[in-house]
């Protein structure tokens, strides 16, 4: 019995998600965001496995050759692969890109439904730390933050916890007046009414009707945090042991990537692909916004 | 009245936390000034017992080999009487003059990019609202979109490599040239405009999206209220209710973005001016912090922080103004 209840809830579940997933695909703009992003997640799922990468597999003989069929973007100044080192850094970049954006949500979501949802002495003092942290300037704090959390090399989960202390104050407050907004409809007055606990509340009324919103907000948090991480790794201000594009970036840059034409793809490549994740991750998040808030959905 | 007071003494506290917050957490981070100093004069060939003997000559009246306590104490009783004090790695060089030359070039740069692309979104906008559906609309938001997701300082590496290094059209670091005689006259002013073109085009190209979507979606939610079809009935021109109708009710949540904006202004665009080696705030910050220059670093966090916290102020202030529906409370 239970058993079949459960089942019946996951294959609601996959319907439902199969339902959000044609309507987003009925327009350009989901179309495009969605199948960026999906190949951005078999670049960095099963992509290292396809196209495996040794980073000590030092080759001079092969440095900065053009592009060619064995290497499509062609080799860097130790003869690598571009290609290889694209697809070994996209696992990096989405990783801790994700990491970060699901701390920071997690933080956000903590104080913010607090603060909205308690209010009084809690609410005021929980904001004043929003604001104290939004008032100190954001990349230098990271700077700060990751030179002193740093000594050895960067790992995805410190890093991507750097960045969600730099983050999470301007999404909590956020949340907080979108609680703010819902305590005061009707169907919280209702729950309230019939004697619902705070908890019933939080999690079965306020949570749910967040959700459409939550999901937009979690996929920006990514490209914020990828902007952010591929910043200090092109700064170079920590040191790092992974194959990201920001090394990539930096490694270019050092060794004057654009000047000359044997080396541009270095340069390019990592780039290209950083515009183009962050442009499908931005899409993406737009064409969700339209599928699942009904308010601007188009008629 | 009430909330004026309420707010300041909130602007006082928040200053203060974060000059206390800064404080220890710059001195958290490893590697401090003297031991920077001392790699940096091995580094330039010295022995180690010299430069041992330099650093403790050059730095013997900096306090930092004090107490973290006493240290703190000093700090926060030399602001008291509007000390920043004297920056370590410029040996004795105040703190408020670096800032002060910084900021300059920081605050004309920034307030250029941010009223250029704030123009430009708004403009855009309300065009690609008022054309909503069509070809033009469909594109400029792919545009819009495309730029807003590009990283300010990748294009500002394009911009540098290919038309800085490469075509040699425009100078790649540096905020004049440092041949010519700061003043009032052409040749400076043509350097200095000449030297911020590419700093400002890749900050407005990169974000001048984000403004005009967000007018798009606020002229297109306006549109629909009945006090313009009211005044569409009434047959005034479509000039008008464009510009005092539309524009004004729709431009008024972005006011408020812009005044916090404006406050962000003094803390530079790190990346930017790291990239372009433009002499503003962030580039100071970096180099800073890279150096480990404990009493420079406090200094401009505190000047920004300032300048974040009474910007927020006017725009509460500027925004109740605007909007008589918002009260203060």
């Amino acid at each position: 019995m239970e058993r079949s209840r459960f089942v019946e809830k996951m294959k609601d579940q996959l319907r439902s998600t199969y339902e959000i997933i044609k309507e987003l695909t009925s327009t350009v703009r989901g179309k495009v965001g969605f199948s960026i992003t999906l190949m951005f997640f078999f670049m960095a799922t099963i992509g290292p496995i396809i196209l495996p990468l040794n980073p000590m597999s030092f080759k001079l003989s092969d440095a900065y050759k053009p592009p060619s069929l064995e290497h499509p973007l062609g080799t860097d100044y130790f003869g690598r692969d571009v290609l290889r080192m694209i697809v070994a850094g996209s696992r990096d970049v989405i990783l801790v890109g994700v990491l970060a954006a699901f701390i920071t949500l997690g933080i956000g979501l903590v104080v913010g439904m607090t603060a909205g949802y308690v209010g009084g002495i809690v609410d005021s003092a929980l904001m004043t730390m929003a604001d104290i942290v939004l008032t100190i300037p954001g990349f230098p704090l990271l700077l700060v933050l990751a030179s002193t959390v740093f000594k050895k090399a960067m790992d995805p989960f410190s890093l991507a916890l750097v960045l969600s202390i730099a983050a999470w104050a301007g999404l909590s407050r956020s949340i907080r007046s979108q609680v703010l907004s819902l305590k005061e409809r009707e169907f919280i007055e209702a729950a309230k009414c019939l004697g619902l606990s705070r908890l019933h509340i939080i999690f079965k009324e306020v949570l749910p009707n967040l959700a459409p919103y939550i999901v937009t907000i979690l996929i920006l948090q990514v490209t914020r945090a990828i902007y952010s991480e591929v910043a200090l790794y092109t700064l170079g201000v920590a040191p790092y042991n992974t194959t990201n594009w920001g090394v990539m970036l930096n490694n270019a840059i050092q060794q004057s990537g654009a000047i000359y034409s044997t080396r541009r793809s270095n340069l390019l490549a990592p780039a290209f692909f950083i515009v183009l994740l962050q442009l499908g991750l931005i899409t993406l998040a737009g064409g969700l916004d339209e599928v699942l808030n009904p308010r601007i959905r188009r008629k | 009245m009430r909330w004026i007071v309420k707010r300041t003494i909130k602007m006082v506290l928040t200053v203060y936390a974060v000059v206390t917050i800064t404080f220890f957490l710059i001195r958290a981070m490893p590697v401090n000034p003297l031991q920077r100093a001392l790699q940096e004069f091995i580094v330039q060939g010295m022995e180690e017992w010299q430069a041992k003997q330099m650093v403790a000559a050059l730095y013997s009246q900096f306090d930092i080999s004090k107490p973290i306590g006493e240290q703190y104490v000093l700090y926060i009783s030399g602001l008291l009487r509007g000390d920043l004090g004297r920056s370590i790695y410029y040996l004795n060089v105040p703190v408020i003059e670096i800032i002060a030359q910084a900021i300059v070039w920081t605050v004309f740069l920034l307030s250029t990019s941010l009223t250029l692309s704030f123009l430009i979104g708004i403009g855009l906008g309300i065009l690609m609202a008022y054309k909503r559906g069509s070809k033009f609309d469909s594109i400029m938001c792919g545009i819009c979109t495309f730029f807003n997701a590009m990283p300010n300082y990748i294009l500002a590496f394009f911009l540098l490599f290919y038309l800085a290094y490469g075509a040699g059209l425009f100078p790649s670091y540096g905020a004049y040239d440092i041949k010519l005689e700061p003043g009032f006259n052409w040749p400076f002013i043509s350097s200095v405009l000449e030297h911020a073109v590419l700093p400002i085009v890749s900050m407005v190209i990169t974000s001048f999206g984000g403004w005009a979507l967000s007018m798009r979606g606020n002229t297109i939610s306006v549109l629909g209220e009945d006090y313009v079809v009211a005044a569409e009935a009434r047959g005034l021109p479509k000039r008008r209710i464009m510009l005092s109708y539309v524009g004004r009710n729709a431009i008024l949540p972005l006011f408020t973005s812009f005044a916090i904006s404006l406050g962000f202004i003094f803390g530079g665009s790190t990346l930017i001016e790291t990239y372009f080696s433009y002499p503003g705030t962030g580039w100071y910050l970096v180099l800073s912090i890279n150096r480990r220059d404990y009493t420079l670093m406090q200094g401009f966090f505190l000047i920004i922080t300032l300048a974040v916290v009474i910007s927020n102020f006017l725009a509460d202030i500027l925004y109740s103004k605007l909007d008589p529906r918002i009260k203060m409370e």
